[in-house]
């Protein structure tokens, strides 16, 4: 059972558009995910990395070959099974995203209030530990907009890991922040995805970051050119 | 309220935390949705106020049946009635009294300031036709020219009207008379005079010389009591030969010069249809505002929807938004509605009223569009795509 890979993808494309105006994005791409790994996506500006991180995160339908999340084949899954899926997961944002009305602990509130029949006492409590793993206890009542980058991320990095999901994707979440500020926020991620046992798939341009991977998987013009960790 | 909220919803209050979010912008919306409600109040309130004013008149009288004349839409409005039909429907066994009711307009002038009286000239000895309200000084009106007025007519000054007594009559001249005015009733002004004046019939011919007593414009007739109305006036339409004639039960003639007001008159249609535009509008202030909070908040909804959060959350924060704008709108349009309506009943005398029925009606109105504005506005958050936030 701990053998059986988060994610599985095989033989994977996916097109843009319609008619003459179709365009292939991914091309025959193949990978999986080890539960508790720590995975870089990394590429050019159009080389597909935010398509294939779509695929795996159940926002975008799959259209050819086979993408098994969890366990669950996502090729012919609806709308509402795909919705499904992403409460199974945690997203954090290149712009994090939170909430702009909602406290640091409200934005937490909605990431672990996101799978059905979670009681609000229970949810509020978790998201109390988990600003507390993020060093924010003492910011739990503060809006967004008076926090700085470096802890909005972190607000948004405890949104993702507070329901405890089995994967997390992360869309540049260094992008905007300052060397210490990014270093602190991946350092974050890996060490609460590690102890729980979290599979992260985080896509970057950030080269300060790669010495932490597990493993780098690079992408051009949609296909996986290079794969650190591949046996 | 948060935390009520929280406890009514069981989740975070999503909807109530972004309005109250930028305060200003809050204010602005319910002062929106305050405004749509004003607007509807008063519109409803002249529209209330028409319906009103129509059968107020018809509270002076106590009668079961009513004769008119076929193009008699309105109490005052049409031909007259051949007093011959009353001696007909007398003998009929369940009528016991009738009257011949004369309705005309006299105007006072008051040097410059001129107040049209609705006048009926009614039979003072038969009492039992005059509602209690209105009878006092009844028996006054068997003297030739004295007249009964109505305190609150437009124009009429309250301590003048206050100081009419028998003791202490007012006379004036009109249409060539001298009336004698000993007694006053509460009416009020309406959209066809500026207030009401009972004469006597005979009081009442002698200002229109070109009447008649053989033909009223109205005949009242009253029935035994426990008699049918119903079987009455089908056997009075059997007996009475001149088909043109209206013979109906007293409570639909009113109720049949209400809808003749409210769909053929150009006021009643004009108010109708500024309840129908105060609603419109409503309905779009209130959608602008929901429409206009989804879209400020559009990303937020796709991280929501990214997340995993479905259509019936996204759901639930627009209608929380729309139960929130509505209640708190509505208070102040309340408010606002029935100081408006208050003081235009005291400059116009029209019987402008906040009554309980509207407050509902227009409390509900406003929930139930808010709502409405809200599942509207929802479809928009399908355009939403989570995929566009990587």
């Amino acid at each position: 059972m701990t053998d059986a890979p988060i994610v599985a993808v095989k033989e994977l494309n996916h097109w843009f558009g319609t008619g003459d105006a179709r365009k292939q994005a991914m091309f025959d791409i193949t990978l999986s995910l080890p539960r508790g790994s720590f995975t870089v996506l990394m590429g050019p500006s159009g080389s597909g990395k935010t398509t294939l991180l779509t695929l795996v995160g159940c926002l975008r339908a799959v259209q050819d070959g086979s993408v098994r999340l969890l366990g669950r084949e996502l090729l012919g899954a609806g709308a509402d099974e795909l919705t499904r899926q992403r409460q199974q997961l945690g997203f954090i944002f290149q712009a994090h995203n939170l909430h702009e009305s909602l406290t640091a602990a409200q934005n937490v509130v909605m990431g672990a209030q996101v799978r059905p029949g979670v009681p609000d006492d229970i949810a509020q409590k978790a998201a109390a530990r988990a600003l507390g793993l993020v060093g924010l206890s003492d910011r739990m009542d503060y809006l967004p907009a008076n926090l700085s980058g470096g802890q909005k991320q972190r607000v948004a990095v405890a949104r993702a890991l507070v329901g405890n999901p089995a994967l997390v994707l992360a869309d540049e979440p260094t992008a905007a922040l300052d060397k210490d500020s990014a270093a602190d926020v991946v350092d974050l991620l890996k060490r609460l995805g590690a102890a729980r046992g979290t599979t992260t798939l985080l896509v970057t341009h950030d080269p300060r970051i790669l010495d932490r991977a597990d493993r780098i998987l690079t992408l051009e013009d949609g296909r996986i050119v290079s794969d650190s960790g591949k046996q | 309220m948060s935390r009520l909220l929280q406890w009514v919803f069981g989740r975070l209050p999503i909807g109530w935390l972004q309005l109250t979010h930028k305060r200003g912008r809050f204010a602005a919306a319910l002062a929106g949705v305050a405004f749509a409600n004003v607007l509807v109040f008063v519109q409803l309130g002249l529209m209330n106020s028409m319906a009103t004013a129509t059968l107020k008149p018809y509270g002076f009288f106590q009668a079961d049946v009513m004769i008119s004349a076929g193009n008699a839409n309105a109490l005052a409005e049409g031909n007259n009635v051949a007093r011959q039909w009353m001696l007909q429907a007398l003998a009929d066994p369940d009528v016991t009294e009738g009257m011949g009711l004369f309705v005309g307009n006299v105007p006072w002038d008051r040097g410059g300031n001129e107040i049209v009286f609705t006048t009926f000239g009614i039979d003072p000895a038969r009492p039992a036709f005059l509602a209690p309200t209105v009878s006092d000084g009844l028996h006054l009106l068997q003297v030739q020219g004295v007249a009964i007025l109505d305190r609150l007519a437009r124009g009429l000054p309250a301590d003048e009207a206050a100081a009419i007594r028998p003791q202490t009559p007012l006379r004036f001249e009109t249409l060539g008379r001298t009336l004698t005015a000993m007694s006053t009733f509460a009416g009020g002004g309406g959209f066809g005079g500026d207030g009401f004046m009972l004469v006597s019939d005979q009081t009442f011919l002698s200002l229109f010389p070109s009447r008649t007593s053989a033909a009223p414009d109205h005949i009242l007739l009253r029935l035994r009591p426990g008699a049918d109305v119903t079987a009455t006036v089908a056997r009075l339409r059997g007996v009475i030969s001149d088909k043109t004639l209206r013979v109906r039960s007293y409570a639909d003639a009113a109720q049949e010069d209400l809808h003749y007001q409210q769909t053929q008159r150009p006021t009643g249609v004009i108010f109708g249809f500024g309840v129908l535009i105060g609603v419109l509008v409503g309905l779009v202030i209130v959608y602008q505002v929901l429409s206009a909070d989804v879209a400020d908040h559009m990303r937020e909804y796709a991280t929501f929807k990214a997340m995993g959060y479905g259509p019936r959350f996204f759901l639930g924060i627009v209608l929380e938004e729309a139960l929130v704008l509505g209640l708190l709108g509505f208070l102040p349009g309340l408010a606002i509605g029935t100081a408006i309506l208050t003081l235009m009943a005291k400059v116009t005398t029209l019987p402008l009223l906040m009554t309980p029925g509207m407050a509902v009606t227009v409390f509900v109105g406003t929930v139930v569009f808010s709502a409405l504005s809200g599942v509207i506005a929802t479809r928009r958050l399908a355009a939403a795509d989570p995929a566009d936030l990587f």
